[in-house]
């Protein structure tokens, strides 16, 4: 089992690695680092301009030592001005070049300095996290009892009229991404047309304020498209496991219907939705990002949208590493978990 | 001229058509409770040989519940049928059924023709004997034929693009300030911020999704296939290989990738380009490879057979690839591709990127399930007949392994296409990839949202079309499935 896990985070940080390459490569392409250049300079700067301005900046490095100074593995990048100070990727403004460190990326623990909210990487990921994560936490709590509560009525028995209805709302929800699931709650209950305006249209005084009127909406949103895939899958391993050999002789020795779900179906009819609830993190990070353009809320996936927008590389790579790790890390706990419930499968 | 209501002189149907719907709604109810409360019904055989059931209270709800849902369906047909007659005078119902007709006459001879024919069709007529199945076929057959109609300017009543003075935000059914010879003289479903018709624009917007979504998904299908045999088939390192690849590019959070590579910045370094060189060379593979395994035997047969068919082939893949006689025309250097005078059609660079980008997104997902497949297959008995035979591998793989797993894979077609949907929905949200201006549904729904607390109109029929459309998709891929398993 150790073994094993140590595998698995060897594999993690080598996808993390080659992923962090991937961003680093596309976001240090010319034309983009042309359109950085512009966006902090001014929109009309000559070729000339952009390239010194870039030059200054070390952006014309190769992207391999680029990519080694953002590590930390390289000393990073330092230019001299005309005036004879000296300028870095390591020297923070007020310091001197000879207090500063010569090396400074990832493994030093400095996430580098967001050209976008011009405040430093780690801070902007952090209370957008917070954000994020507090929305995340009541979609999990929503999504998950009511989609499991869904699945195992729906399995129950098979071809029932609830199983039917069930189903159908569950297709349902898995065919209205939150773009369009959003724009609909929206129209009809937060706009004057329709006159109801029960909820509030946006989020943004829920990042301070989280209230159910203007949290609730978001929350539904997301939770509404994961949550039919989940009660799927629960149905599908419910039925399943109705069909077993040993519930027909719990049946058969008498044993009432609510205690065969209850005590016998349960527990081995809950061991594949909790996989697919792992990996239902990443199509979640997906519907944060909608969402929070969305009802304009500003937490993780607002701050994707603009790094993305303005080619902030230093906030996009630490994007991609923290939505990266989420991944992986939930890939990790659905595999453990997956050995720790169902006990015919142990790794030897 | 008048402004529209819903439904004009049609109106009596209304009352009608709330009773039956709510009298279903509250059939369906009843019919949920009664199946948890009621016993299940007893059968009795009778001494005669007759069956007789016990609980009549359960049949009595389930013929409710069919008599509401055909009288709601029936009235709905009404509204359709008297829509097509009286046209506007029927209101805005009637008038956009009127507009719809090539739809609905070419959705009636389909089903004619299938289910008269039903039995010789395979999978596709055994599609007809689930009721789920038809209607998420009758729905995403609507929308292709609304798209492809949509295409040939019969359905849509204005230019998607005109913009006519005074009709800026307009609720449906307003009509035009000044009608000229010909033009239609209502906005069916309103004007949108830009005081371009809502209901053209939905109309232009299927076009797009159906060009897109299924060919980019079977591309999609091509790249895991021809990578997902041999991974599976083989095993050993190049698997390790090409899993790695596709958990790596699964990891991606979709809206990043696309943010990182659907921009403007990104089509100018012409790495779309590369990839749609790379991603579309994979058909060929494939077809290169499933007819050399079939007919090697036969050289004299295989040798011009497959001369013609990669020919053909490769002269769609250069000018498919290539664009004004180049593959790769950026600043710095540029490749040399098909003369211009030789390219079948070029695409533009935006819509190119969005094809690449969403084919290279849902690849690894059919690899991993290709290559789930042939793991379960390569062990069956026909597979190891055929190894004894001495046949080669890509013979096994692409003539029996492949065959053998086609439902799983028809099923997850017909799937992938709803969520390749939804993906250029997404890449339309965020305004990434196709022009502004263009009808498609995600950038409509994205213009509309601006001003959704004040006007729903702009909004809601692409959000309800895309809904349908994915809706119609899942619901035909629920009948397949359930079809294929009763075999």
């Amino acid at each position: 089992m150790g073994l094993f896990i140590l595998r698995r985070v060897g594999i993690m940080l080598l996808t993390a690695l080659c992923l962090t390459f991937l961003v680093f490569f596309l976001t240090n392409l010319y034309p983009n680092l042309e359109k950085l250049a512009k966006t902090q300079g001014n929109f009309r700067m000559s070729d000339e301009q952009v390239s010194s301005y870039l030059e200054k900046n070390g952006y014309l490095q190769a992207t391999p030592i680029k990519y080694g100074e953002w590590l930390g593995v390289l000393p990073s990048f330092r230019y001299e001005n005309e005036d004879g100070t000296v300028q870095g990727r390591c020297i923070l403004p007020g310091q001197s070049a000879e207090e500063a460190p010569r090396f400074c990326g990832l493994l030093q623990g400095y996430w580098g300095y967001s050209t976008v909210f011009k405040e430093e990487v780690s801070t902007v990921v952090g209370t957008r996290l917070a954000l994020t994560g507090r929305l995340m936490f009541w979609v999990m709590l929503l999504m998950v009892p009511s989609a499991l509560i869904l699945g195992i009525l729906a399995g129950m028995k098979e071809g029932s009229a609830t199983d039917r209805t069930l189903s159908t709302f569950a297709i349902t929800t898995t065919a209205t991404p939150e773009y369009v699931s959003g724009v609909i709650f929206i129209a009809i209950f937060t706009s004057s047309a329709v006159g109801l305006k029960w909820f509030k249209g946006t989020a943004t005084q829920a990042m301070e304020n989280p209230t159910f009127e203007n949290f609730f909406l978001p929350v539904l949103t997301i939770a509404l498209y994961g949550m039919g895939y989940i009660a799927r899958m629960t149905r599908a391993s419910m039925t399943e496991v109705m069909t077993a050999q040993y519930i027909r002789t719990a049946r058969l020795k008498g044993v009432s219907f609510p205690n065969i779900v209850m005590k016998h179906a349960l527990r081995n009819a809950l061991i594949a939705p909790f996989t697919v609830i792992m990996l239902q993190f990443p199509w979640l990070l997906n519907g944060v990002v909608i969402v929070e353009t969305l009802f304009n809320y500003k937490g993780f996936g607002w701050a994707l949208v603009q790094a993305a927008g303005n080619n902030d590389i230093q906030l996009l790579l630490a994007i991609s590493v923290v939505s990266v790790f989420v991944v992986l890390v939930t890939q990790l706990i659905s595999d453990i978990g997956y050995v720790y419930l169902n006990p015919r499968i142990r790794i030897s | 001229m008048e402004p529209l209501t819903w439904t004009g002189s049609i109106a009596f149907l209304n009352p009608l058509l709330m009773i039956a719907l709510a009298l279903m709604a509250l059939s369906i109810l009843v019919w949920i409770l009664a199946s948890i409360v009621l016993p299940e019904p007893q059968m009795t055989v009778n001494a005669d040989g007759t069956l007789s059931s016990t609980s009549g209270v359960r049949n009595l709800i389930q013929s409710t519940l069919r008599y509401s849902f055909l009288a709601s369906v029936a009235l709905a047909v009404a509204y359709i049928v008297l829509g097509i007659l009286m046209g506007t005078s029927a209101g805005i119902i009637g008038a956009m059924s009127q507009q719809f007709l090539p739809v609905w006459l070419s959705l009636i001879i389909l089903y004619a023709m299938s289910i008269a024919f039903k039995r010789k069709l395979g999978l596709y007529g055994k599609l007809f004997d689930s009721p789920i199945g038809m209607i998420g076929f009758g729905l995403v057959m609507f929308w292709v034929f609304t798209g492809v109609f949509g295409a040939l300017d019969l359905i849509v009543t204005h230019d998607p693009l005109d913009q006519v003075s005074g009709m800026k935000n307009k609720v449906p059914g307003t009509p035009l300030p000044s009608i000229e010879d010909g033009e239609y003289a209502w906005y069916l479903l309103g004007g949108d911020n830009l005081a371009r018709d809502v209901f053209s624009r939905m109309v232009k917007g299927a076009w797009i999704v159906v060009q897109i979504a299924p060919l980019a998904t079977m591309f999609a299908f091509m790249v895991g296939i021809t990578l997902g045999l041999p991974a599976g088939y083989y095993g050993g390192r190049l698997d390790t290989l090409l899993s790695f690849l596709a958990n790596l590019i699964l990891a991606f959070p979709v809206i990043l990738l696309f943010y990182l590579l659907v921009t403007p910045e990104i089509v100018a370094t012409g790495v779309p380009n590369y990839m749609a060189a790379v991603l579309f060379i994979f058909p060929i593979i494939f077809l290169a490879v499933l007819l050399n395994s079939r007919f090697y035997t036969r050289p004299n047969f295989r040798t011009p057979l497959l001369i013609g068919v990669l020919g053909v082939a490769l002269w769609f893949y250069l000018s498919l690839i290539s664009t004004g006689g180049y593959i790769i025309n950026t600043d710095s250097y540029r490749i040399w591709g098909l003369p211009t005078y030789l390219d079948l059609f070029d695409i533009p660079g935006g819509i190119l990127v969005v094809f690449v980008s969403v084919v290279f997104v849902n690849s690894p997902t059919v690899f991993r399930i290709v290559r789930g497949l042939a793991l379960d297959i390569k062990t069956r008995d026909y597979v190891a007949a055929a190894q004894t035979r001495g046949e080669g591998p890509w013979y096994i793989m692409l003539w029996e392994i492949l065959p053998n797993a086609r439902g799983p894979l028809i099923v997850d077609f017909c799937l992938r296409i709803g969520y390749t949907t939804i993906l250029l929905g997404t890449l339309g949200f965020f305004g990434l990839g196709l022009p502004p201006e263009s009808p498609d549904w995600g950038s409509t729904i994205n213009e509309g949202r601006k001003l959704l607390s004040i006007y729903l109109h702009p909004a809601l029929p692409p959000a309800l079309a895309l809904l349908s459309l994915v809706l119609g998709l899942n619901l035909l891929a629920d009948g397949l499935r359930e079809e294929s398993l009763k075999d």
